[in-house]
């Protein structure tokens, strides 16, 4: 997994809250593989018409928005399904942060499982954040997940907080299959004792 | 180690618990932060849309480590006509595709599998619970939202992105954060035509759709214990649509029935022991939850939602919203939904018609929804296109047995086999863009039963009612013989 220590990028203002999974991907797109196309499903169905062409009202359409890897959104960003498709989609079209005012449970869980970062700032400072980017359209933002900051070319400084094992696992990239399996002898241990506990789960 | 002791298991000398507490402090191999923790996993559940966590595994060269601890599935993507011909009744080669994979995976991971024809076969969520594989005291994951459902049994039971299918594939653990608890008393009696998913859309409807973000919800009081296991079902399905990671009803005697002599339930001997466990799986009296909030089921109605989350959702005899009568960001929701919808502020929900009717889903799909809609039907016809999904091919079966399939077709709706259908319409099953329905399903997303598509999420007796009348309907009337 790609480490996350520190960002510097252009960040679009997304002015909606409620962001389903659905909406980041259709589910239609969902038996593709995973392959260079995966970023062109992203929030397909709100970048395009029903004729497939490009809506200039939707503000990632916009010419400046086109390198962003920074996505400040409103409340419950990535509510709806399981899909980590939803995170390969993101990071397909170049995202690799997301800031809101909170997410849901598992889009968050499958963004720390790819390098993504999920940063939560008060509902205040997102709104306040998306009206200085529409301010400034193009303007940069610099995530660092070192200093827990969220700062603007403005000075402005914003602070988030994210578990310190969630942190340490995203800025070090790692794996949790390897880690997990290096705790191989507890967990075996673990599974004695609990299978000696629970004879009815025993199954062939 | 010491002879087994059923009154201790999980539930040594300590500090009032809850139900969730219990289960979790049961599986936790090791603490990682403060709030994280290595949990083992008893059961994880696959289905089609598990082939990208399978093909990470191949390609990383490991293993499925205890093969015995999974049970996959064909429902997200099998068509729902043509399947007396199995597979080969399948046309989209994608789809055909990613059939055969699961089935050519869980062979390679040696793994059970309930294939297109086999007579186990169902949607995950209902067919775990009708084999007997979710039981009280369970760590259950899958690649769903909705695994959620599971958690009517007093289990923990979550869905997971592919990164954690591929680890709980490769380790038969998972590093979880611990949700925080929130309690939901439901106390009263249901109203006839009232009916569990009524309570959970009254709930979200209450509570706002991340009204439970980061908590787990124990669902308790009589209205509760009173009812079934599908009732049951239907409110802990429905959790995530409030954002809670899981929903969960302490077992009891509702609960232990239903298992008994299930598939995969426990037999004589190991059936009792189970059983002295199960019955410890409950909250404490004294103990505490972060949240607490109480309904009064008296006061509910049968529901029906008019945006674009689960969470917009009033009793039929309200009104489309005014977005004057909110501000802000609230404001900027309803009139997008209102928008979507194709609603103006004020409309009364009873009497707006629907192109489409839709019965299924890992919801409502049950023997019980079946029935409930079937009684509404009985002597009817349907006013509008209207097809029936069973949630399972056993389920299917069953209601055949009893001659439901015969009212349903009697009324000229449709009787199809089983699978997610159009809850999702990965399988094809989708409205057309514009089109209005009455769903059973559980999400009402701009899109999810198809592009421009627009969902009325209602509980099946309503569902049924809209079916004969082509209108959202109170179903009140119809059972009032009115
Ligand atoms: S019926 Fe719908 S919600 Fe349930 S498992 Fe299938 S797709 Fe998911």
């Amino acid at each position: 997994m790609q480490p996350f220590t520190k960002l510097t990028a252009v960040a679009v203002p997304l002015d909606l809250s409620d962001v389903n999974t659905d909406m980041i991907i259709p589910a239609r797109f969902l038996r593709k593989p995973l392959d260079a196309r995966y970023g062109s499903y992203l929030f397909h169905d709100l970048r395009h018409d029903e004729d497939g062409r490009l809506r200039d009202s939707f503000v990632l359409n916009e010419a400046v928005y086109r390198d962003a890897q920074i996505l400040v959104a409103g409340a419950n960003f990535g509510c709806g399904s399981s899909r980590e498709s939803a995170v390969y989609t993101l990071m397909g079209y170049g995202f690799r942060c997301v800031i809101a005012p909170s997410f849901g449970d598992i889009f968050v869980g499958n963004c720390l499982q790819n390098g993504v970062l999920p940063v939560v700032l008060p509902e205040a400072e997102c709104a306040a954040l998306r009206a200085w980017l529409d301010a400034n359209p193009g303007a940069t933002v610099t995530a660092d997940l070192e200093a827990q900051t969220v700062t603007t070319p403005d000075g402005r400084i914003r602070t988030f907080a994210l578990d310190p094992v969630r942190r340490e696992r995203l800025l070090r990239g790692l794996d949790e299959i390897g880690l997990t399996l290096t705790r191989l002898p507890g967990i075996e241990a673990f599974e004695a004792r609990y299978a000696r506990a629970r004879p009815w789960l025993a199954r062939e | 180690m010491n002879p087994v002791n059923m009154s201790t298991i999980g539930a040594a000398k300590r500090a009032p618990s809850t139900l969730f507490e219990k289960i979790w402090d049961a599986h936790v191999i090791e603490q990682g932060g403060a709030d994280d923790a290595l949990l083992h996993v008893d059961l994880n559940f696959l289905h089609e849309g598990a082939f990208l966590a399978f093909a990470a595994l191949r390609k990383e060269g490991r293993t499925v480590r205890k093969p015995a601890q999974h049970f996959a599935v064909a429902d997200h993507y099998v068509p729902t006509l043509g399947r007396e011909r199995g597979i080969a009744g399948v046309t989209d080669p994608e789809v055909r595709g990613l059939i055969e994979l699961l089935a050519d995976n869980a062979a390679w991971g040696g793994i059970d599998h309930a294939g297109i024809d086999d007579p186990r076969q169902g949607i995950v969520h209902v067919i775990g619970p009708e084999l007997g594989l979710t039981q009280p005291g369970l760590v259950i994951s899958c690649g769903d939202s909705h695994t959620s459902t599971h958690g009517a049994f007093g289990a923990f039971a979550f869905g997971v992105g592919a990164s954690q299918v591929k680890q709980v594939l490769a380790t038969q653990c998972l590093w979880q954060r611990k949700p925080k608890r929130l309690r939901i008393t439901i106390d009263g009696a249901l109203a006839p035509g009232v009916s569990g998913k009524d309570v959970i859309l009254a709930t979200i409807a209450q509570i706002g759709a991340a009204g439970a973000v980061g908590h787990v919800i124990e669902y308790a009081g009589s209205a509760i214990r009173a009812m079934s296991m599908e009732g049951r079902l239907t409110v802990c399905n429905m959790s995530i649509e409030a954002g809670a990671r899981a929903g969960m009803i302490a077992p009891d005697d509702t609960t232990f029935d239903y298992l008994h002599g299930r598939a995969f339930a426990p037999k004589g001997m190991l059936w009792d022991q189970a059983l002295a466990y199960w019955r410890t799986l409950r909250t404490d009296e004294a103990a505490r939850f972060d949240r607490e909030l109480h309904l009064d089921a008296d006061a509910f109605a049968p529901m029906v939602t008019w945006g674009t989350n689960p969470g917009q959702g009033l009793p039929i005899t309200g009104r489309v919203p005014d977005p004057a009568s909110a501000s802000g960001d609230a404001r900027r929701g309803i009139e997008a939904a209102l928008a979507y919808m194709g609603l103006q502020p004020g409309t009364a929900l009873d009497g707006l018609a629907v192109d489409r009717v839709f019965i299924g889903s890992c919801t409502n799909s049950r023997i019980e929804d079946l029935r409930s809609a079937a009684a509404v039907v009985r002597g009817r016809r349907a006013k509008v296109p209207t097809f029936v999904s069973p949630g399972s091919t056993q389920i299917k079966r069953d209601a055949e047995a009893e001659g439901l399939d015969r009212v349903f077709i009697d009324a000229g709706i449709e009787w199809r086999a089983s699978g997610c259908s159009m809850c999702v319409g990965t399988n094809g099953d989708l409205l057309r863009a514009g089109e209005r329905s009455a769903s059973t399903s559980n999400r009402n997303f701009e899109g999810r039963q198809g592009r421009g598509a627009r969902t009325h999420l209602v509980s099946p007796a309503m569902a049924a009612a809209a079916a004969v009348t082509g209108t959202l309907t109170d179903v009140r009337r119809l059972i009032a013989g009115d």
